[in-house]
């Protein structure tokens, strides 16, 4: 059980790596790792169901759910303190999850894609319609505190970011050991034919079922430290484009490693930015021919999606 | 009373939109299973296009008002026919082989692309062709009037759902695209060009989304981003009415828009998620859609 | 070994990449006073805002550059320092904006930042720019909530006017113009703007004519284009008036279809953001339609020689004149170099962010729209005051002017310090000076 294997051991030297990092690149860096981070563990939500054959476009609903639970926690109930806030999103998340899992593991293939996005774009309209959430401007997240602590200015986010590396490392090697283990397994083996799965007397429906809450648990943490690191929080956390990228990031990086959602991650933050300062009228035209080229040259990000595919084009 | 009317026939004007913006997108769907994510663009530069020429030839001179409309649908299948088949010729042909969930991501990245190609065509700023628009008067029921483009709209959507399904199921070529739609592996086997039927098919869905997008432009301030808007529209009503089903498309868009019109007249605050909640409650009770196939599992 | 090489590879680009980037960070200190310019260059709002608000910073970027302003701006760039400018896109959600707004602080090290038309940007990057410390001039965003939530700015300071003063300023525009007034339809985009923009003119027009009905209160998606069903529902309840904040393509959308449908043959619709499309509704808007620039900017600018010259020169550059985004952005950087002019810093030298920031606070300078007072928010707002037109458009020219121009005072439409919008408008305005 505590036997870490090759991958785990070069985690656990990343997230130390990363730490030290921290203290020593500019601040501006670490703040695009940050949210980076966060967002890869939104990724890895969307990998999670990937695995099993299931394309979320619609986790941006576990993501604001995350993030708003910071928000409302610090304006309404009074709560800053980052676990708990933290906790707080990962409970509403997972109970959302709960009630909605029962419908959606229902569907899918494109079903499940658009029933997700119609859920998240629901909880868009929601938020929009709230003028005491802020409608579309959404609002400011009160400065969090780390078990009593109240960090100001540059070390409230170099907190920030050592609390980010700390989680998304510790939920990586969790992730390795659910991928390795047998449970991890049987997911390839729902994508490739749910029917012989069935057959040998496991329930793909409520395997299924149990990816989606801790793809919502995961979703919601990474929406949770990403509202505590930008300092705000607005309903485009749940519109669908939001959620693209998340898609966009999980092919980027493919789902046979846990490392590669970050790896993506990071990446797709970087090359973003890079593609806003060279052609700030087309950025999104390179993001697009990049996205092209990955899948076209690169398809060992896409691989086990590609190659596990076995039902019949009917 | 008045707003019975109202209601009836904004629900079918909105309708008959909605089944010209999903058309291609539910016929690309059926043949191909590709969910085209870049429909939007196509739709985006139809209207690009039409409102262009036409806003150049009144800009020209005092030619004759009523050929706009012919520049209309001229610009629509140029741009349809040219971008459909750069696209599936210079990039999707290689592509079939793969994942149908890969091929959504493919659009999706064709989406990036071809909006930013848009902008740079065109420029950012908002394109105003109203002449096509107003041209046709307008009819009034008492407090209520109309204007007759909107109204010819409904008759043009009317034709064009009529020619799709006449197509497909009285002429031959149509049977042998149900032929396709229902089992490709068997389709190639006995021998039909599905090549040639893929490229035709999908020069066919851009068309009728740059058509969509070009009928539309004299109504509207043609602007980057209505591409994307039009996206999830187009979506709701293909997966309620079943992808895949020009009847279904035709059912769904009647549903979305009269749904959609009641809400407008009676709760204007639920209007943002008529189209959501129509969504969920057809996929709820018919997974698949209204009149999507029950598949049956290979194993 | 394929899964390591698999890793090695985009982590090794990743770091190499990083470290480009830490290169632009040397090269900040080059002696140029650098802004930062934040706007819409993609999405809906660059057609009607972004891009001519661009424009007008490049007219005025450049003319400041060759020294070209009438007084009191003819000192070179800003107090004789080179103006370079680093353009970022607006366009990509609150999230993105404070990430890039920290790499403009951070990596770019630029001196100032002018920018944000968005609202929901605005309030997100407040925070952070003081956390910063980075001398920020919004110079469009109409949230009243601004000001609200950061009670004690420091760097932060607004040159355009909060939105509760567009709607003020048309509810009196409407009672003062006489018109038949019983009932009133709304149609506003189903967001924050739309939803602040019809609570306020509410408000401000049950307190000026008591009584009035509301017809039916419309609320499409932002973006939708297509009215028909709204339009509808418009005609069927009958209003004497419509109030609409649409802007850009769905206001233009709304005209074309609301005349062509006979909405505006009985009754007389206020667009507060309508002056941004002035030259483009040719024909298909009716005359008497009223239109607002959100503040003295655009066609409702007064004569003086800054707004003549900026006439002048943005028509030469772009070939049409310019609205009111462009007036806002010359005046925000026009602000922003009095600002710094004043600290008395040596001409050719930048003065620290901190005195840019103390000289900023309750400044009067003159702008393209006459005199602009630093006056509300204990300094960091501006206070000016607004106008309202009908549409007029000459058929045989071909050109489009306005009519029955009103203005209102500052102090008559503007809440002062110590309450909100709304809460001033409910008590009916109390000490509001209005001629």
């Amino acid at each position: 059980m505590l036997r870490l294997d090759k991958t785990e051991t070069w985690l656990l030297a990343a997230t130390v790596i990363l730490l030290t990092a921290g203290f020593l690149l500019p601040s501006w860096l670490t703040f695009i790792l940050t949210l980076a981070f966060a967002k890869a563990l939104v990724v890895q939500g969307v990998v999670i169901q990937m695995r099993a054959g299931l394309v979320s476009f619609g986790q941006g609903l576990f993501f604001c759910i995350g993030g708003y639970a910071v928000g409302m926690g610090g304006a309404f109930l009074d709560v800053h303190d980052v676990f708990a806030l933290i906790g707080l999103g990962v409970a509403v998340a997972v109970g959302v999850a709960a009630i909605i899992g029962l419908l959606m593991t229902r569907y899918r293939d494109i079903f499940f894609a658009m029933l997700s996005l119609a859920l998240s774009m629901i909880l868009f309209g929601v938020i929009v319609k709230n003028p005491t959430l802020g409608s579309t401007d959404g609002f400011n997240v009160h400065a969090p505190t780390l078990l009593g602590w109240a960090p100001q200015g540059q070390e409230q986010k170099l907190a920030i970011f050592v609390l980010t590396v700390l989680i998304a490392g510790g939920l990586a090697l969790a992730l390795n050991r659910y991928m390795k283990s047998g449970l991890g397994g049987v997911n390839e083996a729902i994508k490739e034919n749910e029917i012989r799965v069935e057959f040998l007397g496991l329930s793909p429906r409520w395997i299924l079922y149990a990816n989606y809450l801790f793809a919502a648990g995961i979703s919601a943490v990474g929406g949770a430290l990403t509202a505590l690191a930008t300092g705000h929080v607005d309903p485009e956390m749940a519109f669908w484009t939001t959620s693209g990228e998340f898609v966009f990031i999980a092919l980027l990086g493919g789902t046979t490693h846990v490392a590669a959602p970050f790896v993506a991650a990071v990446l797709f933050a970087l090359v973003r930015t890079y593609a806003l300062e060279l052609a700030p009228h087309s950025w999104q035209m390179i993001l697009g021919f990049v996205l092209l080229a990955i899948i076209i040259f690169l398809p060992k990000g896409l691989w086990s999606l590609v190659a596990g595919k076995r039902r019949a084009a009917a | 009373m008045t707003t019975l009317y109202a209601i009836l026939i904004d629900g079918m004007i909105y309708a008959s939109w909605l089944f010209l913006v999903a058309a291609g997108l539910t016929v690309i769907y059926g043949v191909m299973r590709i969910l085209n994510m870049a429909h939007g663009s196509f739709y985006s530069i139809g209207a690009y296009s039409g409102a262009s020429l036409v806003g150049w030839y009144f800009a020209g001179g005092d030619g004759a008002p009523y050929w706009s409309y012919l520049l209309l649908l001229g610009a629509a299948l140029a741009a349809g026919l040219f971008i459909g088949l750069l696209v599936e010729q210079g990039l999707l042909q290689f592509m079939y082989k793969r994942d149908e969930i890969l091929m959504v991501i493919i659009t999706y990245a064709l989406l990036l692309i071809l909006e930013d190609a848009t902008k740079l065509i065109f420029g950012v700023d908002p394109y105003f062709t109203y002449q096509p628009y107003s041209l046709l008067g307008r009819s009034s029921f008492g407090e209520l009037t109309f204007a007759n483009y909107d109204l010819a709209l409904i008759a043009v959507s009317v034709l064009i759902g009529a020619a799709c399904w006449l197509v497909l199921n009285r002429t031959n070529r149509g049977k042998v695209l149900r032929a396709v739609i229902q089992d490709r592996e068997i389709a190639v086997a006995m021998g039909v060009n599905v090549k040639l039927m893929f490229a035709a098919t999908f020069v066919v869905g851009t068309t009728l989304g740059a058509l969509a997008g070009a009928l539309t432009a004299p109504a509207i301030s043609v602007s980057p981003g209505i591409g994307v808007e039009v996206i999830v529209l187009a979506f709701a009503v293909v997966v309620v009415g079943g992808l895949g089903s020009i009847e279904g498309a035709i059912v769904g868009a009647l549903l979305v828009g009269l749904t959609r019109s009641v809400a407008v007249h009676l709760a204007p605050q639920i209007e943002l998620f008529v189209i959501y909640g129509v969504m969920s409650l057809v996929l709820a009770v018919r997974p698949q859609g209204l009149f999507g196939r029950n598949l049956a599992r290979k194993i | 070994m394929r899964r390591t090489t698999s890793r090695i590879v985009p982590t090794a680009v990743a770091l190499a990449a990083s470290l480009a980037f830490a290169a632009p960070a040397l090269a900040a200190d080059n002696g140029k006073f650098r802004i930062g310019v934040v706007t819409f260059l993609s999405g809906g709002a660059a057609g009607p805002f972004g891009v001519p608000s661009l424009n007008g910073a490049k007219v005025l970027v450049d003319a400041l550059n060759e020294g070209k302003l009438p007084a009191p701006y003819n000192l070179k760039g800003i107090n004789g320092v080179e103006i370079e400018t680093v353009i970022v896109d607006e366009n990509g959600g609150a999230t993105k904006q404070v990430e890039e707004f920290r790499n403009l602080a951070e990596r770019h090290k630029v001196d100032a930042v002018i920018g944000y038309i968005s609202s929901g940007d605005c309030l997100a990057i407040a925070p952070v720019a003081e956390e910063l410390k980075m001398p920020t001039v919004f110079f469009d965003c109409g949230t009243s909530r601004l000001f609200e939530e950061n009670k004690a700015p420091t760097y932060v300071f607004r040159t355009g006017l909060d939105a509760a003063i567009d709607n003020i300023g048309a509810a009196r525009y409407l009672v003062d113009s006489g018109r038949k007034l019983d009932s009133v339809a709304s149609i506003q985009q189903n967001y924050a703007w739309g939803h602040d923009s019809w609570a306020d003119f509410s408000a401000a027009i049950q307190q000026l004519k008591p009584g009035v009905k509301v017809a039916t209160e419309q609320l499409p998606k932002l973006f939708q284009g297509q009215y028909g069903a709204e339009i509808s529902a418009i005609s069927v309840s009958r209003p004497d008036v419509i109030h609409s904040s649409f802007w850009g393509g769905d206001m233009e959308a709304l005209v074309l279809q609301g005349a062509a449908r006979g909405l505006f043959d009985k009754r007389a619709a206020v667009l507060t953001c309508g002056e941004s499309a002035l030259d483009r509704f040719k024909g298909q808007a009716p005359n008497g339609l009223i239109l607002g620039a959100r503040g003295p900017f655009g066609a409702f600018a007064p004569q003086n020689p800054l707004s003549d010259w900026f006439r002048t020169a943005y028509r030469g550059k772009n070939e049409i004149e310019p609205t009111y985004p462009a007036f806002k952005m010359a005046q925000a950087i026009l602000g922003l170099k009095a600002a710094v002019e004043k600290t008395g810093a040596k001409p050719g030298t930048i003065p620290a962010k901190e005195a840019v920031a103390k000289s900023f606070k309750g400044l009067n300078f003159e702008s393209v729209s006459g005199t602009v007072q630093m006056a509300r928010a204990g300094g960091h707002q501006a206070l000016q005051g607004i106008a309202y037109g009908e549409y007029s458009f000459d058929a045989k020219s071909g050109k489009a002017t306005l009519a029955n121009v009103r203005h209102y005072s500052g102090e008559c439409v503007t809440p002062p310090d110590g309450t909100t919008a709304a809460v001033w408008i409910k008590a009916g305005f109390p000490g509001a000076q209005c001629k």
